[in-house]
């Protein structure tokens, strides 16, 4: 008899674990049962990213480029298991070079997106970026691994914490990249990836209190009620995104101007 | 009295605290007994036949015969290097030619020690800078500009930038793995090909790097490697077909390399000589305003050309800031490079070890007061010890020519103006240091001190993010940062 | 380091005028230096030294709710023979011991040379009125303490009453007669350097024998940079008056290497001179164990399990 493959279970991404659903449902996908994430999944992603967020937005933008660097580097060791989820080689390159691309951004943000400014005054006054806080990113369907690289790498990249809602027909990409996220040094809970229904995770995060920006990369139709629901505390809606470029990454930061007095 | 209370009073009291001699392994360096020049990929012989030994400074033992080039070796190593340019390099995909830095990056992370351990054998200077502080800022740097390599239509908005070609790199002997960073990085990252020119007394680095550059699969010819002495680098900069040149080093030098490229194409920078001013005001941090003393003109002997080598001394704190200082030195460990307690190496060269002595002895005459502390000096090797000079005036030779070593001179102030008159009177301009808590004064003394550079309540801080160079004689152009890839491209 | 005058109770120190004198301390800088020291390699024999001295130096403590004769008096016997199965060890430098546990710890030391510190003025958090404070040393003093672990009113502090901090350390230095004076400054609570060094100060001009770093009841408790700029203060008052101050690490240390580390700080900061029990202690109990493994380990050159230390 030929021997048995040991099927993989594909579970959540939350702190830097890998659980089950709290609600404990799965759903068939790909060939697999992939978890089918609750509403207090969303809560957990969002509390864990939240708890994760000084770490990663205090490390030196080298080292997060270095981590992004990193990021790449496990998951060429895992271009071919990508290429066997996915059936295209390409897609899984130019997602590996994405986060080649985004780990050089780290330590040039600031430098592209920042300023120093001429005040008409004895004063010293600089504008700097900073991370907005905790980003939920509803990947788009297809593709189902680079569409979640080109939106997750970007908010990472500006020291966001970052909570993903993985496509819904094609989820198996992003749990195998959970899976090389754990072990390339991102802290725990800096990325966390939900697999599960977008018509009923996506409103949750929407209105989450706690979210401080909203990517709505993988709404296909209306998505007027969840930027309604994005309101209630003001999140940065980035509906399209100016896709591979360091504006796109500035929609997830902050700009902070600084005056201080010249004199002796 | 107890047992126990016998037993107490016999136990030893040290009497000292002795640091161990804790020498960083040898071992971990494979030398040749002699290199040739790396041009195209390879070692070849050089055609002008010439070998001279790189020595220790720490121990004058020979470590191995390395080729001086002469001009038919630096015309083969110019080939060499606008073949592999037109031939492929230049129109690489910029996000191949990132990959292909970032390797270099991670090599250098990786075999660290190693260059570590070399870069104080074959320099002097100690372990715990060439571990802490060269390595890990050389790695730094090729990691920052491979990001830059497809991004170079971020640092220029509206241009389009292009590569020069043919980039001629003459690096000095004080920070040899860091400036051939500083130069090699951003050129690549630009597109350019590379002829680099080490320091004739550190070549060693320079020469176990082509074995990164072969592990990390940078095609033949776009980085080459020249040993030699000032005979090669002048014939570098002479060569018809380089584009760019890159120079740091002394200002004599440098002065004679601007007019050797006058009325040429030549794209030029230069990092020169300097005498920055430290200067300390009376509500500074003491203990570690005093720190910053130290490490802004003991830092890897004092050869460093952004050392601050003028210390301006608010009157009201003189006499304890002299004192802390004085007390600080007496706890510097001068000695073996390798060892890993060791503060302070050794001097680079005879050479260099007699013009400190030299500029030394005409302090003394001209009246300065000469404080060293007792510190052992081994017999073999070139040593200097930590020396600080004060009542010292501004027309002394030491307060005004750099000296290139642990010499500090001891200036004094009494307001803002006369600390930035007395900071700005040289005809250097590469860094200066100003100590205060106070931030509206950093930044107004920041503002009207003529330097390159301003450190505030820290000094001798490097990062590839932020940019280097000097005012005045002490060069143009800026190495590191976004304002560094500029010194390599040109726009159509 | 000015001699503060004996001012009324209440009655602000005139310390603004001084500010520029007491000095300030630059984070950065401060920690990198420690980092650095941190990184010295000593000798072999040295360490052996090392190792033993910070045997010497320690204060084994246990400061808890639970707290009993029993569990002191196991804690003395440790303190006087620290390993059982290697006479040459010597015995730590006190015991310390709230004040109700005085007395029995004194039974236990008695005669062994190991002293018997206790905590006092209303440890760990000194939010007590001052007459309290004050009786309560008096009080551990009179049970027979040797050496006094006051803490400083952090909220008198943080509120700029440094007045009520300095009148109080002068008022439990008089009232302890002999005893030695240890203040607790709870640098964890302090918030900044240029706090901790302003704090040793006042401490010290208030008659402070010892400067503390902390309660061992707050993260963070000791740092070696916190230490290091307890240092530098002792080191400015020894260079202005002549007068040493001994300075106290607590909490947090519980490795032999973190000891040594701390040992080298001193060394380089104050020079060989402070290397004594007399003017520099651990607080600590765990490090104990793990200074005699490495002393074992230093002894027969193999690497020991805690299996082989008494837990007391």
């Amino acid at each position: 008899m030929t021997r048995l493959p040991v099927a993989k279970t594909y579970k959540l991404f939350i702190g830097g674990a890998f659980p089950r659903s709290e609600s404990g449902r799965s759903y068939e996908i790909e060939g697999a049962n992939v978890a089918l994430g609750s509403r207090k999944d969303v809560r957990d992603a969002v509390r864990v990213a939240r708890e994760a967020f000084p770490k990663w937005a205090g490390m030196t933008a080298y080292n997060r480029g270095q981590v992004l660097y990193r990021v790449a580097e496990m998951m060429e060791g895992r271009r071919a298991q990508f290429e066997e989820l996915i059936g295209d080689q390409a897609e899984v390159d130019a997602a590996i070079d994405t986060w080649v691309w985004y780990a050089g951004w780290a330590d040039k943000l600031a430098q592209v997106l920042g300023t120093s400014n001429p005040v008409a005054g004895p004063y010293f006054n600089f504008t700097i970026p900073e991370p907005t806080g905790v980003a939920g990113i509803v990947a788009p369907e297809e593709p189902p691994l680079l569409g979640l690289v080109e939106r997750v790498a970007p908010a990472l990249v500006g020291g966001n914490a970052v909570v993903v809602l993985a496509s819904e027909r094609r989820p198996l990409a992003a749990i195998t990249l959970a899976e090389v996220l754990a072990t390339s040094d991102v802290p725990g809970g800096a990325v966390n990836v939900l697999t599960g229904r977008k018509g009923e995770l996506c409103p949750v995060l929407a209105g989450h209190m706690d979210v401080n920006a909203l990517d709505l990369a993988g709404i296909v139709g209306d998505s007027t009620e969840l930027e309604r629901l994005a309101a209630d505390n003001v999140k940065r809606v980035i509906r399209n995104g100016d896709g591979y470029s360091p504006w796109h990454a500035a929609a997830f930061l902050e700009l902070k101007t600084v005056w201080h007095p010249i004199g002796v | 009295m107890t047992e126990i209370d016998k037993k107490q009073d016999r136990s030893p009291v040290p009497s000292a605290f002795e640091y161990a001699p804790a020498p960083e392994s040898r071992d971990l360096v494979k030398l040749e007994d002699r290199y040739g020049l790396f041009i195209g990929g390879e070692f070849v012989e050089p055609r002008s036949g010439e070998f001279h030994p790189s020595v220790s400074p720490s121990s004058e033992e020979e470590l191995a015969q390395v080729a001086y080039g002469g001009a038919a070796d630096v015309d083969t190593a110019v080939g060499a290097a606008r073949g592999a340019f037109e031939n492929g390099w230049s129109s690489w995909p910029a996000g191949e030619r990132a990959k292909v830095i970032y390797r270099i990056a991670r090599i250098l992370q990786e075999r660290a020690r190693e260059f570590a351990v070399l870069e104080s054998l074959d320099g002097g200077k100690p372990i715990r800078e060439s571990r802490d502080v060269d390595l890990p800022l050389a790695a730094a740097h090729f990691f920052y500009y491979a990001g830059w390599a497809d991004k170079l239509e971020y640092a220029f908005p509206n241009r389009t930038p292009r590569p020069l070609g043919v980039a001629a790199q003459i690096i000095p002997w004080n920070f040899p793995m860091l400036m051939l960073a500083w130069k090699v990085a951003p050129a690549l990252a630009a597109g350019n090909t590379v002829v680099l020119k080490p320091a004739e007394t550190t070549p060693l680095t320079a020469l176990l790097f082509a074995d990164v550059l072969r592990q990390a699969q940078v095609p033949p010819g776009v980085v080459n490697i020249v040993t030699g002495d000032g005979r090669a680098g002048s014939e570098l900069v002479k060569h018809p077909d380089v584009d760019k040149v890159a120079f740091t080093g002394s200002t004599e030098v440098g002065k004679e390399i601007q007019r050797a490229v006058a009325g040429t194409k030549k794209k030029l920078t230069l990092e020169l000589g300097g005498k920055a001013a430290n200067v300390i005001f009376d509500d500074a941090p003491l203990d570690q305003a005093v720190e910053g003393i130290v490490n802004g003109i003991y830092f890897n002997q004092g050869h460093v050309c952004c050392a601050g080598s003028r210390l301006l001394v608010q009157e009201s704190i003189y006499d304890q800031t002299i004192q802390k200082l004085k007390r600080r030195m007496s706890n510097l460990r001068v000695g073996d490079p390798l060892d890993k307690n060791t503060d302070i190496g050794a001097i680079n060269s005879k050479a260099q070890l007699e013009r400190i002595q030299e500029l030394v002895r005409s302090g003394e005459e001209e009246g300065a007061d000469v404080f060293q502390p007792e510190c052992g000096l081994p017999e073999k090797g070139w040593w200097f010890a930590p020396t600080v000079f004060t009542n010292v005036a501004q027309s002394y030779r030491i307060a005004q020519e750099e000296i290139f070593g642990p010499v500090l001179s001891v200036l004094t102030f009494r307001t803002p103006d006369e600390a930035v008159e007395k900071a700005n009177n040289t005809p250097y301009g590469l860094a200066a240091g100003v100590w205060t808590e106070k931030g509206s004064r950093i930044l107004s003394m920041a503002q009207r001190l003529r330097a390159g550079v301003v450190w505030a309540n820290t000094y001798n801080r490097f990062d590839p993010t932020s940019p280097f160079g000097g005012y005045k004689e002490s060069g143009f152009g800026r190495e590191g940062g976004l304002h560094g890839l500029e010194a390599y491209v040109r726009f159509d | 380091m000015a001699q503060a005058p004996a001012l009324p109770h209440g009655f602000e120190l005139p310390l603004l005028p001084r500010l520029p004198k007491i000095g300030s301390v630059d984070q950065v800088a401060v920690e990198e230096r420690a980092a650095t020291l941190a990184k010295r390699s000593i000798k072999r024999e040295s360490k052996l030294f090392a190792l033993e001295l910070a045997v010497r130096m320690t204060d084994l403590t246990t400061l808890e709710g639970s707290d009993t004769p029993g569990k002191v008096a196991a804690l003395a016997s440790k303190a006087i023979r620290p390993d059982p199965v290697d006479p040459t060890i010597p015995s730590v430098a006190a015991v310390c011991v709230y004040p109700n546990l005085v007395p029995h710890a004194l039974e236990r030391v008695k005669d062994t040379g190991v002293k018997v510190a206790s905590v006092a003025t209303a440890f760990p958090s000194g939010q007590s009125p001052t007459d309290i404070k004050v009786e309560d040393a008096r009080r551990a003093a009179e049970l027979g303490a040797h050496e006094i672990d006051m803490v400083i009113d952090r909220g008198a502090f943080l509120s700029g009453n440094y007045a009520k901090v300095y009148d109080e350390v002068r008022q439990v230095k008089e009232a302890i007669g002999g005893a030695h004076l240890k203040v607790i400054l709870e640098t964890g609570e302090l918030g900044t350097y240029d706090n901790v060094r302003r704090a040793s100060l006042l401490a010290i001009a208030g008659g402070a024998d010892f400067v503390k770093t902390s309660t061992g009841k707050i993260n963070p408790a000791a740092t070696l940079p916190v230490t290091l700029v307890m240092l530098e203060a002792v080191r400015d008052v020894f260079e202005e008056t002549g007068k040493r101050i001994g300075v106290k690490p607590a909490g947090g240390i519980r490795q032999a290497k973190q000891a040594v580390q701390y040992l080298v700080v001193v060394n380089e900061t104050l020079g060989p001179e402070w290397l004594t029990p007399d003017l520099f202690r651990f607080g600590a109990s765990s490090l104990l164990n793990d200074l005699l493994l490495q002393i074992r380990k230093e002894k027969t050159g193999r690497y020991q399990s805690p299996d082989y230390f008494t837990l007391d």
